[in-house]
């Protein structure tokens, strides 16, 4: 983590739908090389602010960087270097493992050579070179959100935005996803995720814990332990959410 | 048994709280029914007809006024040459054409018997048919009547032709309506199912945070079905005339230029249709009722208009297939080139812009 860099840079960001206030008052930074956890109850706003930092929509109001550029101005630019990886994964179940890749990377810019050279190390390294010219369909789950993370990643983004992208994966799974986090992240991409399992906050650099729109709480997770008395992220965010407001 | 009940009532929960199966069930029978009751009529009202009276004298007047008095013909133009019977067909409103012979009225007191030709627009062949029928059954009608008390009887002889389709073959008129239908269904249907699995696959975002742009992926989605739909017309019509002897009059570059018009139309349909649909089912259901169910029966692909109660007429206005078959019907049957059919054409620009300009403007409120 390069704390002298920031790649995300958040002041006073508001989002408004008629007249329900989804995100208020949010203000934040990201650094280089950071993994960063965005934490918070389902309605709380995570969701949308995610949005707003990838350019899927506009804020509506507040000043936002991403990976050096204006989300209101510089829109195109800022969707060539980022990645993004969404909760119903990101892969065509049709096509096979190469087609994908080749086709996500293609979208980003880069050559049939370099596509090729690169797909065929990532599939070594993640071990699937047998399935190059499987269908995705044909694939269990771990094995696609693997692949669906790395394609996010094949481009070399600055930022990488990840949203809950490890539902429904048994926990040794689970691990080794975020083996392929921390190999990003040392390898100076920044890495937003959004995720419930508590225990994956842990994993984090630091951790920003959202509450019926604001953020209640960010710090490392050793700090809101401390802060709150808390024995792990659970509690943390169990004291945090029962403040809410809203009712489900 | 209480068990098998619980089930039951859950089943019945379904049904009345699903806005869709309740549609289905109680809408449908009741629409088809008014529906298929007022469109599948064999009577003949009010059908424009023009006379070429060569002789005008009592005997055509009087014939020319039992046919007006009818309910079933309607006089709406009098010609004054044998020339002006083709321009009349090819405006399109104009369906039948009574042609007296010179000294008609002299013939049939003098010499005992006088023709009297009967012209059809056949590209709607059974209505043609129908059309000969009750012009023959009222010439007999008064055939007999001038024939009372008379030995030797006067004779009117009809002699019929028809214009555009001489062997009456119904393939004529089934080749546009199938265009018509085929083209909706792989370019409007097939587009908005394509653009709501991107959506409910949730694979939609993806591709809006790359770096694609908006027009590129609409574009990108609608490509291969215009190509497609395009050698689908090119089939179509190539089987129609190679297989079934249907003929292409007037000119190859204007009917296939005037399909593309017709894709581009029902592709925007097909975007619309994406943007007010969450799944492909939606997206499906709505495709097929909205637009292949009208474009069968309300585009006078099958059912000819004229027949129907005036609502259903008016709702046959803003059913684009209605205009693009007047357009092939015209081009391919009846060899008319631009002049006959701009104001069609212009219809189908005017809906293709409309609908691409709501669809973007839904597009963007979506985004927001």
């Amino acid at each position: 983590m390069n704390t002298n860099k920031k790649v995300i840079s958040v002041r006073n960001l508001f989002k408004k739908f008629g007249s329900f206030t989804a995100n208020k008052n949010l203000s934040f930074d990201v650094y280089q090389g950071e993994i960063f956890g965005f934490l918070g109850a389902n309605g709380a706003g995570k969701t949308t602010a995610m949005k707003i930092l990838c350019g899927l929509s506009y804020p509506t109001s507040g000043e936002i960087m991403v990976a050096g550029l204006d989300v209101y101005k510089q829109r195109e630019e800022l969707k060539r270097n980022i990645g993004y990886m969404s909760q119903k994964f990101s892969l065509y179940e049709d096509l096979t493992v190469f087609e994908n890749i080749r086709f996500y990377a293609g979208i980003y810019g880069m050559s049939s050579k370099e596509i090729k050279s690169k797909s065929d190390d990532l599939l070594q390294k993640l071990d699937l070179v047998h399935a190059k010219n499987k269908r995705i369909g044909e694939l269990p789950l771990g094995w696609k959100q693997k692949l669906a993370f790395s394609v996010a990643i094949f481009h070399n983004p600055e930022i990488v935005f990840l949203d809950e992208p490890t539902g429904g994966v048994d926990p040794v799974t689970r691990r080794q996803f975020w083996d392929l986090i921390y190999e990003a992240s040392r390898n100076g991409i920044t890495v937003f995720v959004t995720t419930h399992y508590m225990d994956e906050a842990e994993y984090c650099n630091r951790v920003s814990i959202m509450v019926d729109g604001r953020i209640e709480a960010l710090d490392t997770p050793e700090g809101l332990k401390n802060q709150f008395k808390a024995k792990d992220m659970d509690e943390v965010f169990l004291r945090l959410a029962r403040k809410s407001n809203y009712q489900e | 048994m209480k068990r098998f009940i619980g089930f039951l009532k859950k089943e019945f929960y379904h049904i009345f709280r699903d806005k869709r199966s309740m549609l289905i069930l109680f809408g449908m029978p009741i629409v088809q029914l008014l529906l298929f009751g007022f469109v599948i009529t064999n009577d003949l009202k009010d059908v424009k007809m023009a006379v070429l009276d060569h002789s005008k004298d009592e005997y055509t007047s009087e014939i020319i006024n039992k046919i007006s008095s009818s309910g079933y013909f309607k006089l709406v133009e009098n010609l004054d040459g044998i020339n002006q019977v083709d321009a009349a067909f090819r405006k399109g409103e104009i369906k039948v054409v009574l042609v007296f012979e010179s000294e008609f009225g002299k013939n049939l007191v003098k010499g005992s018997k006088a023709s009297v030709q009967i012209l059809t627009d056949a590209s709607e062949p059974n209505m043609a048919s129908l059309e000969v029928n009750y012009l023959q059954g009222i010439l007999q009608n008064y055939n007999i009547e001038i024939n009372r008390g008379k030995t030797i009887p006067n004779q009117i002889i009809p002699q019929t032709r028809m214009y555009f389709n001489p062997d009456m073959e119904s393939v004529y008129m089934f080749v546009p309506g199938i265009m018509a239908t085929i083209l909706m269904l792989v370019s409007a249907m097939m587009t908005s199912i394509s653009i709501a699995r991107e959506k409910e696959m949730g694979t939609m975002e993806i591709l809006l945070v790359s770096p694609l742009l908006p027009w590129q992926i609409i574009l990108g989605k609608v490509t291969p079905y215009l190509i497609l739909s395009f050698i689908n017309a090119l089939v179509i019509v190539g089987m129609g005339y190679f297989v079934f002897g249907v003929p292409v009059l007037g000119s190859f570059a204007l009917l296939m230029a005037e399909s593309v018009l017709f894709i581009l139309l029902a592709l925007s349909l097909g975007i619309f249709i994406s943007t007010v649909s969450d799944s492909q089912q939606v997206a499906m259901m709505l495709s097929m009722f909205a637009l292949m169910l009208p474009t069968i029966l309300l585009s006078g692909f099958i059912f000819p208009l004229r027949n129907m109660p005036l609502p259903l007429q008016a709702i046959s206005h803003i059913i684009p297939p209605r205009w693009f078959i007047v357009i092939i019907k015209n081009i391919m049957l009846k060899g008319t080139g631009f002049e006959f059919v701009w104001k069609e054409t212009l219809i189908l620009i005017g809906m293709t812009a409309g609908f691409i300009g709501l669809s973007v403007k839904k597009f963007k409120i979506r985004l927001e």
